[in-house]
């Protein structure tokens, strides 16, 4: 399936997969971050619920800017 | 040692009085200057322009600085100064994070201007015994300890009747030496350096802070470009600065509600978010390390990699359930919520003149831990912390340490520098007996210990000269602009990173642009035009700190629950309006984000043209070696070969089949090159700049700097 990250596309294997699954793939693991799935905000405790469909634009922003 | 002794000894050289007033909404408007090789002592006023122009901390002492020396000041000349400076803000503790100095100087490193920040109670201190800066100038003939009474109003210089040259021994020495009882110590403020200081071009400053929780002394340092070199060039020993206290308003500020308002509200914060955000009071800035192994961002050996299998071993959790004391108030001002100056308690020694004592040991920070841990190969936090205590009590740098180790490892690694020439030190990565011992030298200032004290500019050209090097690999590896060692990140990914390292005024240090998260990762920034505008926000923003006396990490390392909501999330806006509400707190000067970036960007400015006026700050001083670009070697591109055969594929529009390894590092080396050509015409333009780096004496107009002094600097590169 083909998303949208960060205004770069993405593309996977499977035909459907998590916001979850999709922060483990892609290895996201700081703890500040900002997920927006078609704009719209996805709390931590929503990711494993949500589905990600084809075309969706998803958004990880990392609040992270150096000490 | 015995003090009583020491102090019946001690000859007092010089004393000075002075008249005593209360700090007017931040500031003293006056100035205190002390010349070491004549022993005059006076004081400057602060006039309203130099408030208006340059604000306090940095901005003063860059004024300071350009009105002492001439170009062709050296760093070892008597009229080289250092001046340590707060800002208005200095000394609130109503606000988190607000004990911050700033300190300039002509660096050993860079020959050019440095600034470096730090914490401790020195500098608000300095202020509460009445003064916006302390300029030091001159030279002593033997070592001096000088001390600012704030309590009686008076400054004295002793000579130096023998106390310690390390910095965790002395402080204890001097804080015993001039509190009255133990109860006082928590009211000296003490400035020093170590041996190694002395012995190489690298020295860092300790500013002190007492704890009162396990009663003793702990240091924070400023770091950068070698400032404690300059300090114990000029014989000073230690700078004391005793208060009576700290008490509620001692800035006398205009309006208190304002600050405690925001202040309260951000100390719930970090109470209410820190353990499920980043842990900065159970772990201080090294949280990230495992977080730059995981974005592929830590470097490792001399910045060739951004992780490696090892990591997992100096994951930060260690660090919170093994080496650091939890539970304590870790601040390294009164009153900063974040607490992040961690320390690691009962550490026993296993090598040098301390060896077999248990010390107190201010961090590891992730600096720290990623410079003398995985950017040497070393995946150990015992060795890392050893490291760290010996860089700060022998006064040096654990950052630009980090980086010159790594780059003698890959030297030595490579055949350019042997075991004959090391004088036996076998300098392959990982390998923490000869880099302990490699540290020891230099504060004993012995054998190869002292080369490595020269840093990595001096080095190439001792390797080239002397040993025949390949001058093209070492400019390529040897991670140094301006003279200065790059600081812990892996910069190859991000472009906006790269100019937020190369086009630093001192040289590649990340507190005025850290990008790479918004650029690389959050993918922000895509275009030039993008990367300018944060290549100009963010340096100025935080800029601004340092004009202040504030500390950066308060910043953003908690985020407010609603900051998502935010327009602008990534500038953490309600920090950002309760610094705003914080400035006319202190001042009673309203002020907006736009004009907070004004007031930095007449100084930053400034120090763009102070380093042209030394014959720096133009187009090629923003060079970058390419390791902090791209990968060098074939190794480096193997290693992530997929990568970067992709981004030739669909970034560069090169089919990367069938090439070889060597052909494709030429290829993305061309083109990473070109682009950051490109980055520095956008953020030259953006900033007001020539195409040679240059500010237009319009711009100056445009933001109120066009002081003649400048423009008779910058006229002719028009
Ligand atoms: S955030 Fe950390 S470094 Fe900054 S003032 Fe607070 S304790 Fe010191």
């Amino acid at each position: 399936m083909k998303i949208t990250l960060n205004n770069r596309p993405e593309t996977f294997e499977s035909t459907s997969m998590t916001m979850g699954e999709l922060m483990r793939i892609k290895n996201f693991t700081y703890k500040k971050i900002i997920v927006k799935v078609n704009n719209k905000i996805v709390e931590p405790h929503e990711y494993d619920s949500t589905i990600l469909n084809e075309n969706d634009i998803v958004v990880v922003l990392h609040l992270l800017a150096g000490g | 040692m015995d003090i009583q002794k020491l102090k019946a000894e001690q000859k007092l050289l010089k004393a000075w009085s002075y008249d005593w007033h209360p700090i007017e909404r931040g500031y003293n408007n006056r100035t205190l200057y002390i010349n070491v090789g004549s022993n005059e002592v006076s004081e400057k006023p602060v006039s309203q322009e130099m408030k208006d122009k340059f604000v306090g901390g940095k901005g003063f002492g860059l004024r300071l600085l350009w009105d002492a020396t001439t170009p062709d000041t050296k760093w070892d000349d008597p009229e080289n100064e250092i001046i340590i400076s707060p800002g208005p803000i200095g000394g609130i503790t109503q606000y988190s994070g607000a004990g911050k100095s700033l300190l300039v100087s002509i660096s050993p490193q860079t020959d050019s201007i440095m600034d470096s920040n730090v914490g401790g109670f020195f500098g608000p201190f300095m202020k509460f015994a009445g003064f916006d800066a302390l300029e030091l100038q001159g030279k002593a003939d033997k070592d001096i300890i000088i001390y600012l009474d704030g309590v009686n109003h008076k400054v004295e210089i002793y000579d130096d009747p023998g106390f310690a040259v390390d910095s965790h021994i002395l402080g204890e020495e001097l804080t015993e030496l001039f509190a009255e009882d133990e109860k006082d110590a928590k009211n000296i403020g003490i400035v020093s350096a170590g041996a190694a200081a002395e012995n190489s071009l690298i020295g860092m400053l300790n500013f002190t802070f007492w704890d009162s929780k396990r009663k003793m002394v702990r240091l924070k340092q400023a770091g950068r470009g070698g400032i404690g070199t300059v300090f114990r060039n000029k014989n000073i020993k230690a700078i004391v600065a005793r208060t009576s206290g700290v008490k509620g308003n001692l800035n006398n500020v205009a309006n208190m509600d304002m600050i405690t308002k925001v202040g309260r509200d951000y100390a719930g914060e970090m109470r209410d978010l820190d353990d499920k955000q980043n842990q900065m009071k159970k772990k201080g800035t090294a949280n990230i390390v495992n977080v730059m192994a995981d974005y592929d961002l830590l470097p490792t050996h001399n910045f060739k990699y951004g992780t490696h299998d090892d990591a997992p071993k100096i994951h930060s959790d260690f660090l919170r359930d093994k080496w650091f004391t939890l539970g304590i108030n870790d601040a390294c001002w009164i009153g900063c919520a974040m607490q992040c100056a961690k320390g690691a308690d009962d550490f026993e020694l296993r090598t040098g003149p301390y060896k077999g004592t248990k010390v107190i040991v201010d961090g590891p920070e992730y600096e720290t831990a990623a410079g003398l841990g995985s950017n040497i190969g070393i995946f150990d936090y015992h060795p890392i912390i050893e490291a760290n205590f010996y860089c700060d009590t022998y006064g040096i740098c654990t950052i630009t340490w980090g980086t010159i180790v790594a780059f003698i490892m890959e030297c030595y690694e490579n055949g350019v520098i042997n075991k004959e020439i090391t004088g036996g030190l076998e300098l392959n990565f990982g390998n923490v007996e000869a880099s302990l011992e490699l540290l020891h030298q230099l504060a004993r200032g012995e054998g190869f210990g002292k080369v490595a004290g020269t840093g990595v500019r001096q080095m190439k050209k001792l390797f080239i000269e002397e040993y025949g090097a390949d001058a093209d690999f070492l400019n390529d590896i040897g991670m140094e602009n301006k003279g200065l060692e790059y600081s812990q990140y892996v910069s190859k990914e991000s472009l906006a990173q790269q100019g937020g390292y190369a086009m630093t005024n001192k040289g590649p240090q990340h507190d005025e642009a850290w990008l790479i998260f918004m650029d690389m990762v959050n993918n922000q920034i895509p275009t030039f035009e993008n990367k300018a505008d944060a290549l100009h926000w963010f340096p100025m923003f935080r800029t601004w700190f340092g004009l202040q006396g504030l500390c950066k990490i308060v910043w953003n390392d908690v985020t407010p629950e609603d900051n998502k909501f935010e327009e602008e999330p990534h500038k953490i806006p309600k920090h950002l309006r309760n610094y705003l509400a914080v400035y006319e707190g202190v001042t009673g000067n309203p002020l907006d984000e736009a004009g907070l970036i004004r007031q930095s960007e007449r100084v930053y400015n400034f120090q763009r043209i102070f380093n042209i006026r030394r014959g720096y700050g133009l187009r090629k001083h923003d060079a970058q070696p390419y390791r902090a670009a791209g990968p060098v070697t074939v190794e480096e591109y193997e290693s992530r070969a997929e990568r970067y055969d992709g981004q030739m594929k669909d970034i560069i529009g090169i089919d990367p089949t069938g090439k070889t390894t060597e052909e494709k590092v030429a290829i993305t080396r061309k083109y990473r090159e070109e682009q950051y050509e490109k980055l520095l015409d956008a953020v030259y333009e953006r900033r007001g700049w020539t195409n040679n780096g240059v500010p237009k004496i319009e711009h100056l107009k445009e933001i109120g700097m066009d002081l003649p002094e400048l423009i008779e600097v910058i006229k002719p590169l028009q």
